[in-house]
Parts: structure tokens; C-alpha cells; sequence
């Protein structure tokens, strides 16, 4: 089945099995392997992409299910102005210890600051509540997300 | 390799349901796909709702709202219709899964995998939610406790989809309460839950009374009893322990790995004193 979409402003065009998982689509298939999989059964987060803007779990979603959206990995956050500050701010707050969350959770970062300009702490662990990290104890995590919300809102 | 079909508008789907009778119907894919991982279900045909356009959207209905099957958890929860007017479903959507599983999963979703712990069960249970079934030639409704018939089991016949959920104003009802017990926080699956919808008069009295429990018996656990009970009382903790006992005659719940049964049925009468001031 032929499947075209925009991943990280650039467009794809494959062929894939329609029932291919998503995840499995965007690491294998085309090698972006900064998705992560962590659990494969939607509890971890660490697999979460952006579809047309909403975080999505790439573990339960088909890759025919991507067909004419517009997907964001972690590779696009570097070129992206509103992701970009959300992972300087994780390097220089240390949110980041093994990594493997680290994808997921600046998505998730990402989607909940386009919601909320000036997220509570509280409203940050609710909008990074379907990302598990088993490594910080998720406080420089935090620190790290109202940083960046800092920083979007200054225009830094 | 399955075959997997994504039709656009309800026109396209019915015949595909006629030509693939034992097709797996999604919107989300948050319950199908995490059985499909762990080998539970294994649909050589799936066929996805998510494109149709027909299927989504909330708008009001008659003196109540109506909310298109394929409308995502997080639409919603978000949506001012419901945030306005039906409390008790906001805030059973806020304690559902995580961000991600919210702007996947769909009401429709959640009503027809029928488990016992679907979030947004008790709420529409007490809200007296209707649902509406389609196929090819005809609208049918049911309640929302006569279309759940059993664990992941509905009214749904071959051809037919749900297609929205319809919910009546709970007009002077002054009192939602919805809240879930489980082992987290977030993503939790309810080890009970306690959906509440009250008319208290101002001198305190109640006059109505609906409860739904979810988690403690094969579908969402109602009490009659409880509810005549509290007619005319007053919520105090008293009443509320009387009620919770007599509760317990509707609850039949389950040792499983979240919690045993005996601890299910002590929380979910528990649930009930939150009630009082």
C-alpha cells in the first residue's frame, strides 16, 4: 500500500504492509530511529509522535494511519522553533539522564506548551503523564519543561 | 498481512461491512492494537473509522448534547458543551489514560469495548446516555445499560456501528462527582470508580439519587436501593455508610491483579462518603 505523508517537513512516499505499526514504519523502514519503543502497548510514552499537531503513541497507531498527516519526530525538533528550546532546556537543566524518554517527553513537552502558555508544575506532570522515565525522578523534567515555557514566552 | 480499510464517509462503510463480516472495527486502536500485541485478538481485517467526517463532533441536541462515535476523548473533554453542562463526564475524560491515549481513544470507543472499567461509563450511566446504532438501513437506540450486555459485549449486530451518544440534560442536577480509585494516578485502570449525579435542595435535602460504580461487577454496578434510600436524607456520613451497604448487594467484583475482590467492594462503598461535606 502506497503511504505519503510530511515527516518533519519532508515528504515521504513508500510502500508499506497498511498493518505495519507506525513506529515500526519510521524506525525500520525509513531509519529515523529517535522514536523510541519502549513498552508497545501505549503505557510509556516513549514511542509518542506529533500527528497533525496532537501527540499520538506511534506503537498503536498503523502506518497507514499516517497517510496525508503531518508528522513530527524527534529529528525535526532541532529545526522546529517552538521544540528547539524544549531540548536545550533539558540539556542544560540535566532532564536527561539514559535518554530513551527523552523523545517522547519533549513531544509531549511540545504539545502541552502549544495548549498552555504558562503551565502550573502540576498542569506539566498532567501533560506529561502518558511519559514514564525510570531514570531523573522527573523533577529536572519538570524544572526543565517551565524553562522552555520561559523561554518560547520571552521569544528567547 | 491484513487487509486494513479506511473508509471516508458511511457510504463507503457499509458495504465493506457486508463483504467483510469478520473485519475488527476501530477508531482509536487503543484497546484493539495492545490486544492485538499481546496475541488476545488477531482480525485478519480491520477497518478504520477514523476518517469519516460524519462520525465526529459534538453539538446540542433537543434540551441535550449529542457527541459523534468517532469524537476523540480529548475533543471531548475539551469541548465547552460539555464542560458547561456535564460535569460528571469532564471529569471522568480528566482522569482517563494520559494526553496521548485522549487524542486517540474515542467515546464511541470507549462504550463499545464494554469493559467493566471504561472511564466514561459510569458517567454516562447517571446521565442516562442513550446510544444510537446504525447500519446500512436503519437508526436504532438503546440506553447506554441495555446496549452494554456484558464484559466487551454490546447489542452490536453484524453491520452495525455506534454511530453517536446522545445525553440529556441532567437538568437541576447540582451535584457531579465522579472519582477513580487505581494503582496510579495516571493511566491507572480503575480498581473502582464512583460516578454520582445528585439534585440536593437548597435546604440540603436530597431528592435524586443516581450512582454508577465501575470495576466491581461484569458491567457498571447500579444500586436502586442506594438511590431510593437517599431520597429525602441528608448527605451525611451516616446515611451515606447505610447507603454504601446497601450498595453492596449490586457489586460483584473480581480478584485480579490490581486489587482483590474484598478490597474492591470495601473502596467502592467507601467512594460514597466522599459525598459528604
Amino acid at each position: 500500500m502506497k503511504i505519503d505523508f510530511l515527516l518533519n517537513g519532508k515528504k515521504i512516499e513508500l510502500d508499506a504492509a497498511p498493518d505495519r505499526r507506525a513506529v515500526d514504519l519510521l524506525r525500520e523502514d525509513l531509519g529515523w530511529t529517535g522514536t523510541k519503543e519502549g513498552c508497545g502497548s501505549g503505557e510509556c510514552g516513549a514511542c509518542t509522535i506529533l500527528v497533525d499537531g496532537e501527540s499520538r503513541l506511534s506503537c498503536l497507531m498503523l502506518a497507514a494511519q499516517l497517510s496525508g498527516k503531518k508528522v513530527v519526530t524527534i529529528e525535526g525538533a532541532a529545526g522546529d522553533p517552538e521544540i528547539r528550546p524544549i531540548q536545550e532546556s533539558f540539556v542544560e537543566l540535566g532532564a536527561v539522564q539514559c535518554g530513551f524518554c527523552s523523545p517522547g517527553m519533549i513531544l509531549s513537552a511540545s504539545a502541552l506548551l502549544k495548549s498552555r502558555q504558562y503551565p502550573s508544575r502540576e498542569e506539566i506532570k498532567e501533560g506529561l503523564c502518558g511519559n514514564l522515565c525510570r531514570c531523573t525522578g522527573y523533577h529536572k523534567i519538570v524544572d526543565a519543561v517551565g524553562e522552555a515555557a520561559r523561554r518560547l514566552k520571552d521569544g528567547e | 498481512m491484513r487487509k486494513v480499510f479506511f473508509p471516508r464517509t458511511l457510504d463507503e462503510l457499509w458495504p465493506l461491512l457486508e463483504s467483510e463480516p469478520g473485519a475488527a472495527i476501530f477508531s482509536g486502536g487503543t484497546d484493539l492494537f495492545v490486544k492485538m500485541r499481546a496475541g488476545s485478538a488477531d482480525p485478519g481485517v480491520l477497518i478504520g473509522l477514523e476518517r469519516i467526517g460524519e462520525l465526529r463532533g459534538i453539538r446540542r441536541e433537543g434540551d441535550g448534547v449529542r457527541i459523534g462515535a468517532c469524537t476523540s476523548l480529548k475533543s471531548v473533554l475539551e469541548d465547552p458543551l460539555v464542560r458547561s453542562g456535564l460535569k460528571v463526564l469532564e471529569t471522568a475524560l480528566k482522569a482517563l489514560g494520559s494526553p496521548q491515549i485522549r487524542n486517540m481513544g474515542t467515546i464511541g470507543g470507549n462504550v463499545c469495548t464494554a469493559s467493566p472499567a471504561g472511564d466514561t461509563l459510569p458517567p454516562l450511566y447517571v446521565l442516562r446516555a442513550e446510544v444510537e446504532i446504525r447500519s446500512a438501513g436503519s437508526t436504532r437506540r438503546a440506553p447506554i445499560g441495555e446496549f452494554i450486555t456484558g464484559p466487551g459485549k454490546t447489542l452490536l449486530g453484524r453491520g452495525e456501528i455506534i454511530a453517536g451518544i446522545r445525553v440529556p440534560a441532567p437538568q437541576g442536577l447540582n451535584l457531579h462527582h465522579f472519582e477513580k480509585v487505581g494503582q496510579r494516578k495516571a493511566l491507572a485502570i480503575a480498581v473502582a470508580s464512583l460516578a454520582a449525579l445528585m439534585r440536593i435542595s437548597p435546604e440540603g435535602v436530597i431528592e435524586e439519587a443516581r450512582l454508577a460504580w465501575g470495576s466491581v461487577a461484569p458491567t457498571v454496578a447500579v444500586s436502586v436501593g442506594a438511590e431510593e434510600f437517599l431520597k429525602g436524607k441528608a448527605l451525611t456520613r451516616p446515611v451515606l455508610e447505610e447507603a454504601a451497604r446497601i450498595a453492596e448487594a449490586s457489586f460483584f467484583p473480581i480478584d485480579d491483579i490490581r486489587a482483590t475482590a474484598g478490597y474492591r467492594k470495601a473502596v467502592a462503598g467507601n467512594l460514597l462518603l466522599r459525598l459528604c461535606k
